[in-house]
């Protein structure tokens, strides 16, 4: 049992503490509720919670139009994400090179990606390549600058990996006989992975909600369907309010996903969870012997 | 390249909005998110249900969509806002949601033994607040706030959509005009570079003057 530093702030109250605790909880409860229900009689007020404004995105109709933003989202996301893991994964172990012609551009070009907003790398290819004469197709005007974005993220995460993974092992596989190259492939990447894989889809959200920048190269994802839809409908606030639930119910469901493979429950843990050698079983331990009662 | 530096004074201006973006962004940010933080971490049901909730709904959809809720979806609920408080209150909403899960975890790093002893030597709530928990869990904050910091400088380009001419604004209009893209877009580039690494420089400087030795 894991007491937390709150269950300790609070936990040791008196009689009347807990009552003026009692109080306290049910004037924030008054106050929360006050809150929603002024939004809410804002929102009525002014007609926007009207059944008539709401019911037509309700349909089959809208809501297949949205279903089809949703799997370019998708296709966005789950694209920009597997190839940042590849050119994180590469940029992230240049940086880690001990020869200079490869660290040091990796490092800059990290660096650089990683402070400049992803929306300048979007106009960049949106606008600025055509004036130049290269044209991108719609779908990597976005696609390439979430994976440039995404991967120097990513980068950094793996390199945080590595290290955690710690010097030994790699100087062991070292002492092995291994080559350099041989040696980050087999011993120290594997663990470095295994350790991210929480990072996987955190790395999956990020990109889903870049991809959102759709909306600005007009790829037809879930933003840029919501435009056409509210523009049809001329209900631009519950348009937004149904693509934010979708977007939020998405990626509170991987987030959760997330917090489950972080602590284990994924699948395929359990099978693959590495066991103690025999020397450091609890078993072979001895144990000191059992006291009798006196 | 020579006309890049003739035509420098819009790029320095868009810099100077999206420092002022930044600027009244984030400050609102650490306040909300503070507020927040208070709510997440603190005894009462309620707050710290709505607290959770308002860092779940934010922080699982973009920014951009948030920031367009701001601009073109408030003024139907009969708010009205200029363009650009609308883009800053955006970001404010959006990063509050960050700040305030630094702020936890800040709260959360601090050993629960230091706190039971301190309260075994007499100290109140309040004693214990003061001069164990806050003091320890702000220093824990410094980094991630700059982290913080920078990200709410690179989102604030996301203004440019709406059509707010910060620094990315500018360098559009300027490859528009002159049809210089690398020139333009590696010179927006270079600017918040200078952005990021100064916040980064401050950040590093305050954790250093505010740490604690052991």
């Amino acid at each position: 049992m894991t007491r937390s530093v709150e269950s300790v702030l609070f936990g040791q109250l008196g009689p009347r503490g807990r009552a003026r605790m009692r109080w306290w909880t049910a004037g924030s409860a008054v106050l929360v509720l006050g809150l929603v229900a002024a939004a809410l009689a804002q929102l009525g007020h002014t007609g926007q919670l009207d059944r008539d404004r709401w019911s037509p995105l309700l349909t089959w109709g809208t809501q297949h139009y949205y279903l089809q933003g949703l799997a370019n989202t998708l296709k966005i996301g789950l694209t920009g994400a597997a190839l940042s893991l590849v050119a994180g994964t590469l940029a992230g172990l240049g940086r880690l090179s001990p020869r200079r012609w490869i660290s040091l551009p990796s490092a800059a070009g990290i660096e650089f990606i990683r402070s400049i907003p992803l929306i300048l790398i979007v106009y960049f290819f949106m606008l600025g390549l055509p004036e130049v004469g290269v044209r991108v197709p719609t779908f990597w005007q976005l696609g390439i600058p979430v994976v440039l974005h995404a991967g120097a993220v990513f980068a950094e995460i793996v390199r945080a990996g590595v290290r955690s993974v710690g010097r030994g092992q790699y100087d062991a596989a070292i002492a092995l006989g291994l080559r350099r190259g041989t040696a980050m492939r087999l011993v120290v990447l594997p663990q470095a992975l295994r350790i991210l894989r929480p990072a996987l889809i955190t790395q999956l959200v990020r990109a889903l909600k870049e991809s959102s920048l759709g909306y600005i190269v007009g790829y037809p994802e879930l933003m840029s369907d919501s435009r056409v839809l509210s523009q049809f409908s001329g209900n631009l606030l519950q348009t937004y309010v149904i693509t934010g639930v979708y977007f939020v119910v998405l990626n509170f469901l991987l987030s959760g996903a997330a917090t489950l493979v972080d602590r284990g429950a994924g699948p395929g843990a359990r099978g693959r969870r590495r066991r103690p050698g025999p020397g450091l079983t609890t078993e072979s331990v001895p144990r000191p012997l059992p006291q009798k009662a006196a | 390249m020579k006309l890049l530096l003739t035509h420098l004074a819009p790029l320095a201006g868009g810099l100077l909005k999206t420092l002022e973006l930044t600027a009244l962004a984030f400050p609102l940010a650490v306040v909300l998110g503070t507020l927040l933080g208070v709510c997440r971490v603190g005894p009462l049901p309620p707050l710290r249900a709505a607290g959770a909730l308002y860092v779940h709904l934010v922080r699982n959809s973009p920014l951009f969509l948030v920031l367009f809720m701001m601009v073109f979806a408030l003024p139907y609920a009969g708010v009205r806002v200029p363009l650009f408080w609308s883009s800053v209150i955006g970001l404010a909403l959006y990063f509050g949601s960050y700040v305030c899960e630094t702020f936890r975890s800040g709260v959360h790093s601090i050993p629960v033994g230091e706190i039971e002893a301190a309260q075994a030597i007499g100290l109140g709530f309040r004693g214990v607040l003061r001069t164990v928990v806050l003091p320890q869990a702000f220093r824990a904050m410094v980094q991630p706030l700059g982290n913080v910091c920078i990200n709410v400088a690179l989102a604030s380009a996301l203004a440019t959509a709406f059509g707010v001419l910060d620094l990315t604004g500018q360098a559009r209009a300027f490859n528009a005009q002159y049809a210089q893209p690398i020139a333009s877009f590696v010179a927006a580039g270079i600017g918040y570079l200078l952005v990021t690494l100064t916040v980064g420089a401050a950040t590093g400087l305050i954790e250093r003057k505010v740490r604690i030795l052991r």
